[in-house]
């Protein structure tokens, strides 16, 4: 690996209940500043893996997770990490839209608010650079004050993306944030990505492969759980070394 | 000649069977209408200035609710302020934090359970326990701690309620932030589920006002006017009885019965309004969600 990894995975597994085990054995160096997409056919474990890499699977009750996790070397699933840190540095984007049901304003500053800011001043530049960032401000600029939930699909969810970048993370991660959306919010989100790889790590998770071949560096096929093939983007499409990986993207299963 | 015989048969059956449930619904209403018009009608003339703001003299002969008006008053304020803190931070504890399904359904099966028991037995139970266990004697503070158990449940489970009908992605969206889990609730879970806690409390005080079994052996029917405000002796130490409970006094031991429907007139018009204002008070709380929805 030539880059500098960012996420280092060891040995993940992770079950939901004692019978139901989502995760085996996985290993991966997730790079910095570039665009891993984790494809795979549904139930594969590609939106759970997302999940460890924040800890949003500890909300899920009976979940067990062994095996190692770092985060620019430090192990996230030691208990002294502090997960509010933690998912401070590592924002989400969910698969549907979840604005909340305040303004948009409220919506993009909610993250400040929560890690201490209450400059005004401060707040107004976060939430403009953020909605700028998310390429949405020349929509919403005259309208901060107004119901977040009035927006349209892909504007909230452009939203939420910029509610996750006014927390200055170091690593997005996106669980098929296009799959509920039309094709012209799906474009505009992809542009989106494009730009925030200068600054950003992005890990997405995505059902469509042609997104992934369009947006991402890297790729990484799960299948059943375990991570099949993990390469660059443009060799895993042409010249893929597994015959599984070949097959689902040739679409002869998925 | 058979068939028609047979139509109108079944025609006159299919009359007297409208004709009974048009009459079952005449008498209810006409149950309604009679009772709630006799007692506006008996009562109502009585309302006087005097009656509302003395309190009853034998020596001038005079009658006065003012101290069963404010008793009234403070026990619905002192039963709230215990027992909404109690019955949402339950209600939080249960929906937000609790790990375990089984003690989350125990608890709703008891709350539900508890809702359903007689008050005059939540009347009994306080008596032992406030009154004599823990001395408060038979008081208006006794009253009121009876009360908040007994409306417990119902703030408790109206709570759950609204907190369940909060969609989970604002509580995922909020943690993935980085919000800690009590800012989350504070700042996305409690807001939207406002509606709801207010409505229960409504309606939690509403029952309040109209109880007056648990009361009779808790609260007592003290009669002469306490300074709630002005004395917390009065209030953890003498007894007094609310509207409900005066009512029984008035008609049963002094033969009263103009005071005794003026209360009862009184009771019914505080509780139209509660009933009302909890129906306004969510629908407007619901009609600004709805805005910010649009």
């Amino acid at each position: 690996m030539s880059e500098p990894a960012l996420l280092s995975v060891r040995n993940l597994e992770l079950w939901y209940a004692p019978a139901v085990q989502a995760l085996r054995g996985v290993n991966i160096d997730l790079p910095e500043r570039q665009v891993t997409a984790l494809i795979g056919p549904s139930g594969c474990g590609k939106s759970t893996f997302l999940k460890t890499l924040d800890r949003m699977c500890d909300l899920v009750p009976g979940v067990r997770v062994s095996g190692s996790v770092r985060y620019r070397g430090k192990e996230i699933y030691d208990p002294c990490v502090d997960v509010t840190w933690l998912r401070k540095q590592i924002g989400m984007v969910f698969q549907k839209p979840t604005p909340f049901p305040m303004s948009i304003y409220d919506n993009v500053a909610y993250g400040p608010r929560t890690h201490g800011v209450r400059d005004r001043p401060r707040l107004d530049a976060v939430v403009e650079r953020s909605l700028r960032g998310a390429a949405i401000w020349d929509e919403v600029k005259d309208r901060l004050k107004k119901s977040a939930l009035a927006l349209s699909g892909g504007q909230q969810q452009r939203l939420c993306i910029a509610r996750a970048l006014a927390v200055e993370p170091d690593v997005l991660l996106m669980d098929e944030a296009t799959s509920a959306l039309d094709p012209i919010s799906t474009s505009k989100i992809e542009e989106l990505i494009a730009a925030l790889k200068q600054r950003y790590t992005i890990v997405i998770v995505t059902h469509n492969m042609q997104q992934a071949t369009r947006i991402s560096d890297k790729c990484a096929f799960f299948l059943a759980g375990e991570l099949i093939e993990f390469g660059d983007t443009t060799q895993l499409f042409s010249l893929p070394r597994d015959k599984r990986t070949e097959d689902y993207i040739t679409g002869r299963f998925g | 000649m058979s068939t028609q015989t047979l139509s109108r048969a079944r025609w006159v059956r299919g009359c007297i069977l409208r004709l009974l449930l048009c009459l079952s619904a005449a008498l209810v209403c006409a149950l309604l209408a009679g009772l709630t018009g006799y007692i506006l009608l008996r009562g109502l003339p009585h309302v006087t200035w005097q009656l509302l703001f003395t309190q009853s003299s034998v020596l001038r002969g005079t009658r006065g609710i003012l101290p069963n008006l404010l008793n009234t008053l403070y026990v619905v304020l002192a039963a709230l302020a215990l027992v909404l803190p109690l019955g949402v931070g339950a209600a939080i504890y249960l929906t937000e934090y609790a790990a375990s399904p089984r003690l989350v359904r125990a608890v709703e099966f008891a709350a539900e359970t508890l809702a359903g028991i007689p008050s005059i037995i939540y009347g009994l139970a306080g008596m032992l326990l406030f009154c004599q266990l823990l001395g408060l004697g038979t008081s208006l503070l006794a009253g009121s701690l009876t009360l908040a158990v007994m409306t417990l449940p119902i703030v408790i489970r109206t709570t759950q309620e609204s907190l369940k009908s909060v969609p989970q992605s604002y509580r995922e969206g909020a943690l993935g932030l980085g919000s800690g889990k009590w800012h989350m609730i504070r700042t996305v879970v409690l807001p939207p589920a406002m509606d709801g806690i207010v409505t229960g409390c409504i309606l939690s005080a509403g029952r309040v006002v109209g109880e007056s079994a648990a009361l009779l052996f808790t609260a007592g029917m003290g009669m002469s006017l306490n300074r709630f405000f002005a004395s917390w002796e009065n209030f953890a130490h003498s007894s007094g009885a609310t509207l409900t409970v005066a009512l029984y006094v008035y008609a049963k031991e002094r033969a009263d019965f103009d005071t005794a429907f003026a209360i009862a007139a009184l009771l019914m018009l505080f509780t139209l309004a509660l009933n009302f204002t909890a129906k306004w008070a969510g629908r407007r709380l619901r009609r600004r969600k709805g805005e910010r929805n649009e």
